[in-house]
């Protein structure tokens, strides 16, 4: 099997040393070995199952419900804020506007 | 006996409603957790001050003053839930999850939260990031849990800490999450009972997610009896969990003592190593390599005990078991990377700061995760990458379909399934941690009733050669419960392996 270990790190936005995208391909290689043993089996003819039991949709009235978590508690445990803890603080991303 | 030797069921008749009875429980338990815990490691997050001081402050109910432990991976309103993780470090939820609303509902409170495998991505705990080599603070003494009845080995996982402080005497209860056998296999290795309900039994709001369609909360306990008085508590409904189911919830207790003389207990050929019964020809036996002798033993003398009860034992195949292993690794991975891509250092826990928020996506993500979740995320993102999600992504959920209709075969024959819970009895600190397949493998025999969507219950069996701990699994049809429950029950009562503890 082959596949580009830096381009799978792109795609799940996590940084890997060196060492480390030696190491977690080799893992990578053994596992993906292990599991192509289900090709051994014809499924031509089978239905995925993406889920157990039969279920459907469930909406709801988009409304304020008495038993929802404040805005206010949520700000709260962010890992930044800004200063009057009303908005997510992140790094800059539009460049260019200062 | 001890107060802190208490299960749910003498608690309840302890307390009573008696303000000092509910006390001197509670400080039994502080007391054992204060001795125990330093060699056991079960809790990460523990501390008397946040203890209620009288019933007063509880609701009365069927677990009125009962404290309970529960896996770092149910929210906890203002209390630290960190998924074993570096980047959950300092994330506080503000709200409770359902099973919390319903424990508290039901008069119980927040004992500890129990240490795990990181976002619940191991079978032995010792993916934690309080497992000194993982910890971002290099805290390099720290040890994640050890099992209670020899600390030089795991306690199983990825809820080795709930399953071990329920063994080690430091809990009444506890409750964890099972995705893959994250239930039963700790609760096997620790000699104490522990259930994954049917899939939707039990709501997931405010767990957080690892594999959305296989992942279900449960409850470990002393004795069956307990089990049974807990899922009560915890079972039923929810509408904040769109995959909660609508079926109504049994009467557990009112079925647990009927016995096992109208059951039929299936036996899977796929399961054992050996000759199941003797007058089966040899060739016909797929031999599990992987089962220890020992297990294998206990296994047969638990379907002895069946048969003399009055039990009707009848041979069965599940023949795509041994595929079961490499379609969870698919699956499994594949929703694990979709739901940990909402840890990027924005909403929860840990930000590594960076000059732009792409950079600080990934700095966040590379120091908060270790090595297990990065290889989880990195298999589950190529699994269902464009040009290979037909080939692994879609053929395993076929796959998952014919193990699916195995058991639908195979009920039609039997009412429960036994089998061992885990291929081994618990194995040494750091012997599989760099082979993560031979990790993977342990969890052959649990994996199944995920995928499947069906209840199974793991219950004390008896011990190895050198004294560890041995369960079996019964697996029965979908929202059977009660028919677990009445199964291990009949056995429990008839044998005592339930009533041995480790030697602290």
């Amino acid at each position: 099997m082959k596949f580009d270990i830096e381009a799978l790190a792109q795609l799940a936005r996590i940084e890997l040393g060196h060492k480390e995208k030696e190491r977690l391909s080799g893992d990578l290689v053994n596992i993906l070995k292990y599991v192509e043993q289900i090709d051994e089996l014809k499924t031509d003819a089978i239905e995925p199952t993406s889920h157990v039991l039969a279920i459907e949709n469930v909406f709801r009235e988009d409304e304020i419900r008495e038993d929802s978590v404040s805005a206010r508690k949520v700000l709260d445990v962010l890992p930044d804020s800004s200063k009057d803890g009303s908005f997510f603080r992140v790094p800059k991303v539009i460049e260019g506007i200062e | 006996m001890e107060l802190f030797k208490y299960g749910i069921k003498q608690a309840r008749e302890f307390i009573q409603a008696n303000n000092e009875h509910f006390l001197a429980l509670q400080r039994a338990l502080v007391e054992r957790a204060g001795t125990v815990d330093k060699k056991v490691n079960a809790y990460v997050s523990f501390s008397s001050s946040k203890l209620p001081t009288s019933l007063n402050q509880l609701s009365g109910g069927p677990l009125h003053g009962v404290p309970v432990s529960l896996k770092d991976n149910m929210c906890t309103d203002g209390w630290e839930t960190t998924c074993a993780s570096n980047i959950l470090q300092g994330f506080i939820p503000p709200y409770d999850a359902t099973v919390i609303s319903k424990l508290k509902d039901a008069g119980a409170y927040i004992f500890a939260k129990c240490d795990m495998d990181e976002f619940a991505f191991g079978s032995s705990c010792e993916t934690s990031c309080y497992n000194g080599r993982n910890n971002r603070k290099k805290k390099a003494n720290a040890s994640a849990t050890r099992n209670p009845w020899n600390v030089d080995y795991i306690p199983g996982g990825s809820s080795g800490g709930s399953a071990a402080c329920v063994a080690a005497d430091e809990a009444v209860c506890s409750l964890g999450s099972d995705t893959g056998g994250s239930i039963r296999q700790p609760a096997a290795l620790c000699g104490v009972v522990g259930l994954k309900p049917t899939y939707g039994r039990v709501s997931r709001y405010g767990l957080v997610a690892f594999g959305s369609s296989l992942d279900q909360i449960g409850p470990f306990t002393k004795t069956v009896y307990d089990n049974a008085l807990l899922l009560q508590v915890i079972a039923g409904h929810d509408p904040k969990d769109s995959t909660s189911a609508h079926e109504p919830v049994d009467d557990y207790l009112a079925t647990i003592n009927k016995g096992v003389k109208d059951l039929r207990i299936g036996i899977p050929k796929e399961y054992f190593r050996f000759k199941i019964r003797e007058d089966m020809p040899e060739k016909e036996l797929m031999g599990n390599e992987g089962l220890d002798y020992d297990v294998e033993l206990r296994i047969r003398e638990a379907i002895k005990v069946y048969q003399n009860l009055g039990a009707k034992i009848v041979d069965i195949s599940l023949p795509h078991t041994k595929y079961a292993v490499a379609v969870y690794y698919i699956i499994g991975t594949a929703e694990a990377s979709s739901n940990l891509a909402r840890f990027d250092g924005v909403q929860y826990g840990l930000r590594v700061y960076a000059d732009n928020l792409r950079e600080m996506y990934f700095k966040t993500r590379d120091e908060g995760f270790g090595d297990e979740a990065k290889r989880r995320i990195l298999l589950g993102t190529f699994v269902l990458s464009s040009g290979y999600y037909d080939a692994y992504y879609k053929k395993a959920q076929k796959v998952r379909t014919l193990i699916k209709q195995d058991f639908d075969n195979a009920f039609q024959q039997c009412d429960v399934i036994l089998t061992p819970t885990s291929p081994t009895p618990a194995f040494k600190i750091g012997e599989k941690l760099d082979d993560p397949i031979s990790m993977y493998l342990s969890d052959i025999f649990t994996i199944s009733a995920n995928l499947a969507g069906i209840p199974a219950l793991s219950v004390p069996c008896g011990f190895s050669k050198n004294g560890l701990p041995i369960g079996m699994q019964l697996m029965g049809k979908y929202f059977s419960e009660a028919t677990l429950f009445q199964a291990a029950h009949t056995f429990e009562s008839a044998t005592d392996h339930h009533t041995k503890r480790p030697a602290l």
